[in-house]
C-alpha cells in the first residue's frame, strides 16, 4: 500500500515539481514565532468559517429560489421541508455572524500587537480589503431571505448612496435596477453574494496569506524572530525562535477549532437566533413595501459603522456627512500603518497613552454598536423615566463618536511628536528557554 | 534580426497605441454590463405615471395609493386643518419650504400644494423610511399635547404637520416630499407628471 502511494507521490512530483516545495514553504517549513498566544487562533478560524460559508451556501442555492415572489417561502421550505435544511440553513446564518466575531477578533489582535506597522502593512491592507468585501457580501447575503428588515436594510443601506450631491438618486436607481428594493435587487444581489464576492474574497485570503508568509508572522512581543539569532532544532539558518507551522501550530490550531465548534454548535442547536441579534424577529415575516418594521437596523455587526451614520447630523442641507464618517472609520483602520508611527509594535512594550487609547477605542466600538441596535434607546427611557431620549441618546452616541475617531488623532500625534514611552523591547521572545 | 539596432521610438509608439486602443476597448465593452443595471423597461413601465379618482375622499381623510411601489398620501384637509397650518411655523424646521428639492415648484407655496385643500406627498419619512401614521384630530396626542393634525412617524416619533412640514427637534431631517402630479379635472389627478408637461 505504502507503495502505491510513493509511486502516486512520484508521478505527481515528476510532473509539477513546484507543488512539494509550495507545501513545505508554507507548512512544514514555514517558521512561526513559538509565543503565539489565544489570540492566534482566530485567522485560522476566519479561514475554517470562510469553508463553511461556501459548502453551506452551496448547498443552500440548491434550494433557494432567486425572485422576490418566492424567495421568503424557499427559505421556509428549506426551514421546514428539506431534510436537514434548518441545519444548513443555521450553519450559514450563525456562520455569518461568527464569521464577523473572529474577524474583529482578529483585527483587535493586529492592532493591539502591531500587527500593522512595517513591513506588514500590505498584509493589514489586504486584510482590511478583505473585511470590506466581508461586509458587502453579508450585507447582500442579509437581504436574499426577503423577508420584512431584508427590504427595509437594504432601502435604507442603499440610500446611503442617494446622500451623494447629484448623482445620488441616479445611483440609488442604478444600484436597485428599480425605483425600491425589487425583484431585480434581488437577483443581482443574488449574483453578487454567490459568486462575484466569494470569488473576490478567495482571491483576497490567498494574497493575504500569501504577503504574511513572505513577511514572516508577528508575534505577542512584537519582536521579529527573523533578525533575532538563528539555528532552531529543524534547521540551523531558520530562527531560533521559529516553529513548524505544520505539525505544531496545525495542532494548537485544531485545539482552537474544536473549542469554537463546541461555541458554534451550542448557537446552531440551542439559540440560532441568538435573541433576535443573528436573524432578527421582523425578517421573520415577508418583505412588505407599504408596512416598515418598528425599529430599523442592521446586523449586529454593522450597527458601530451604523450609529457613525446615525450620530453625525445633517448640516449644508446633507446628510453626507454622516456616510462620509461611517466609510471614514473604515479607511481610518486601514491607514493605521501610517497614523501610528510609534517604533514599538506590542501593546506589552508600549507608552501608557497607546494602552488607553486602546481601551477607549474597544469601550467606544462596543458602545456603539449598542446605540446602532437601538439598546440604548430602550434603556434610557428604562432608567430615566423623564429624560428626552432622543438628546441623551445623541449626547452618548456623539462622545462615543469622539471616542472612536480621537483614538487614531490621539495615537497620530501621540507617537508623531515622541510624547511615547516605550519600555525596552526584548531581542528576543519572552518564551525561549 | 539580432543584429537590427531597436528603434525605441517605434517600440513605444506602438506600446502606447496598442494601450490606448485596448483600454478604449475595454471602456466600450463595460458600458452595456453597467448600462444592464439600470431600471429595466418593465420596471419603468411599472414606475409609469398613475391616475386616481379623488372623489370618493372625503374632508379629513387620507388615501394611500401606491405609484412606482412607493406610497402616496392623497388627503382632503378641512377648513379647520388648514387653518391651524399657520400657526406652527415656529415649531417647524422648514415651514417656508425653502429646500426645493423636497416639492416641485408648484408646490412650494403656503399649503405645499396646487389646491389647497388637497395634499400629495410620498408617504415616507425623511428620516429612514418608515411609513408615518395619518394623525388628523386636533386634540392633545401622547407624542405632543399642542397636536395640530398631522404623521406621526411610530419608528422614531418624526412628526409632520398636515402639509407633510416636519418638526424641529425629530430625527427627520426634511419635509415629507411632494411627487410630480397634476389634476386631470376636478376629481381626477395623475401622479407622476407635472403640469406643465401634462399641458
Amino acid at each position: 500500500m505504502a507503495n502505491v502511494f510513493t509511486s502516486i507521490g512520484d508521478w505527481v512530483n515528476e510532473r509539477a515539481p513546484g507543488l512539494a516545495p509550495m507545501y513545505r514553504a508554507h507548512m512544514t517549513e514555514y517558521y512561526a514565532p513559538k509565543n503565539f498566544n489565544l489570540w492566534y487562533y482566530f485567522g485560522s478560524l476566519a479561514l475554517l468559517v470562510l469553508v463553511n460559508q461556501i459548502v453551506t451556501g452551496i448547498f443552500l442555492t440548491m434550494n433557494y429560489k432567486t425572485s422576490a415572489l418566492e424567495a421568503f417561502n424557499s427559505v421556509e421550505y428549506i426551514m421546514r421541508d428539506v431534510e436537514w435544511g434548518w441545519l444548513i440553513r443555521y450553519m450559514h446564518s450563525t456562520g455569518a455572524s461568527l464569521f464577523f466575531v473572529v474577524v474583529f477578533l482578529h483585527m483587535f489582535r493586529g492592532i493591539m500587537y502591531g500587527s500593522f506597522k512595517r513591513p506588514r502593512e500590505l498584509v493589514w491592507i489586504l486584510g482590511m480589503l478583505i473585511f470590506l468585501v466581508l461586509m458587502a457580501e453579508a450585507f447582500m447575503g442579509y437581504v436574499l431571505p426577503w423577508g420584512n428588515m431584508s427590504f427595509w436594510g437594504a432601502k435604507v443601506i442603499i440610500s446611503l448612496f442617494g446622500t451623494i450631491p447629484y448623482i445620488g438618486d441616479s445611483l440609488v436607481q442604478w444600484i436597485m435596477g428599480d425605483f425600491l428594493p425589487a425583484d431585480a435587487t434581488l437577483n443581482r444581489f443574488f449574483a453578487l453574494h454567490v459568486i462575484a464576492l466569494p470569488l473576490v474574497l478567495l482571491l483576497l485570503v490567498v494574497l493575504h496569506i500569501a504577503a504574511l508568509h513572505e513577511v514572516g508572522s508577528n508575534n505577542p512581543d512584537g519582536v521579529d524572530v527573523k533578525h533575532g539569532p538563528k539555528g532552531n532544532r529543524w534547521d540551523a539558518e531558520k530562527p531560533a525562535d521559529g516553529i513548524p507551522f505544520h505539525p505544531y501550530y496545525t495542532v494548537k490550531d485544531l485545539f482552537g477549532t474544536g473549542f469554537f465548534l463546541t461555541i458554534a454548535a451550542f448557537i446552531i442547536f440551542f439559540a440560532p437566533t441568538f435573541g433576535g441579534w443573528f436573524l432578527e424577529h421582523d425578517n421573520f415575516t415577508p418583505a412588505n413595501n407599504l408596512v416598515t418594521p418598528s425599529h430599523i437596523k442592521p446586523s449586529w455587526y454593522f450597527t458601530p459603522f451604523y450609529a457613525i451614520l446615525r450620530m453625525i447630523p445633517s448640516f449644508f442641507g446633507t446628510a453626507i456627512w454622516g456616510v462620509i464618517g461611517m466609510f471614514g472609520a473604515i479607511l481610518l483602520l486601514a491607514l493605521l500603518p501610517w497614523i501610528d508611527k510609534g517604533a514599538v509594535r506590542s501593546v506589552r512594550y508600549r507608552g501608557l497613552g497607546f494602552r488607553i487609547a486602546l481601551g477607549v477605542l474597544v469601550v467606544s466600538f462596543l458602545a456603539l454598536g449598542l446605540v446602532g441596535a437601538g439598546v440604548t434607546a430602550e434603556l434610557i427611557p428604562e432608567w430615566f423615566p423623564h429624560a428626552d431620549v432622543t438628546t441623551w441618546e445623541n449626547a452618548f452616541g456623539r462622545l462615543m463618536v469622539a471616542g472612536y475617531f480621537g483614538f487614531f488623532v490621539f495615537v497620530w500625534v501621540y507617537t508623531r511628536f515622541g510624547f511615547e514611552k516605550t519600555k525596552p523591547v526584548p531581542e528576543r521572545v519572552t518564551m525561549h528557554d | 534580426m539580432a543584429n537590427e539596432v531597436v528603434d525605441h521610438g517605434r517600440r513605444r509608439f506602438l506600446t502606447v497605441t496598442t494601450a490606448v486602443v485596448g483600454g478604449a476597448g475595454v471602456v466600450a465593452a463595460v458600458v452595456p454590463f453597467i448600462k444592464s443595471w439600470e431600471p429595466s423597461a418593465r420596471a419603468k413601465a411599472a414606475g409609469a405615471p398613475v391616475t386616481v379618482d379623488i372623489s370618493a375622499i372625503e374632508a379629513g381623510q387620507k388615501v394611500t395609493y401606491a405609484w412606482r411601489s412607493l406610497p402616496v398620501f392623497v388627503v382632503n384637509r378641512t377648513k379647520d386643518q388648514l387653518a391651524q397650518l399657520k400657526g406652527l411655523d415656529s415649531r417647524l424646521l422648514d415651514p417656508e419650504s425653502k429646500d426645493s428639492a423636497q416639492q416641485p415648484k408648484y408646490a412650494t407655496n403656503e399649503n405645499r400644494s396646487i389646491k389647497p385643500e388637497w395634499l400629495v406627498v410620498i408617504g415616507l419619512c425623511t428620516h429612514l423610511g418608515c411609513v408615518p401614521d395619518f394623525v388628523p384630530d386636533i386634540k392633545p396626542e401622547p407624542f405632543d399635547a399642542n397636536w395640530k393634525g398631522g404623521f406621526y412617524c411610530p419608528c422614531h416619533k418624526s412628526r409632520y404637520d398636515l402639509s407633510g412640514r416636519v418638526f424641529s427637534g425629530v430625527p427627520a431631517p426634511k419635509n415629507l416630499p411632494v411627487p410630480p402630479y397634476h389634476f386631470v379635472d376636478d376629481t381626477h389627478i395623475q401622479i407622476g407628471v407635472d403640469p406643465q408637461e401634462a399641458g
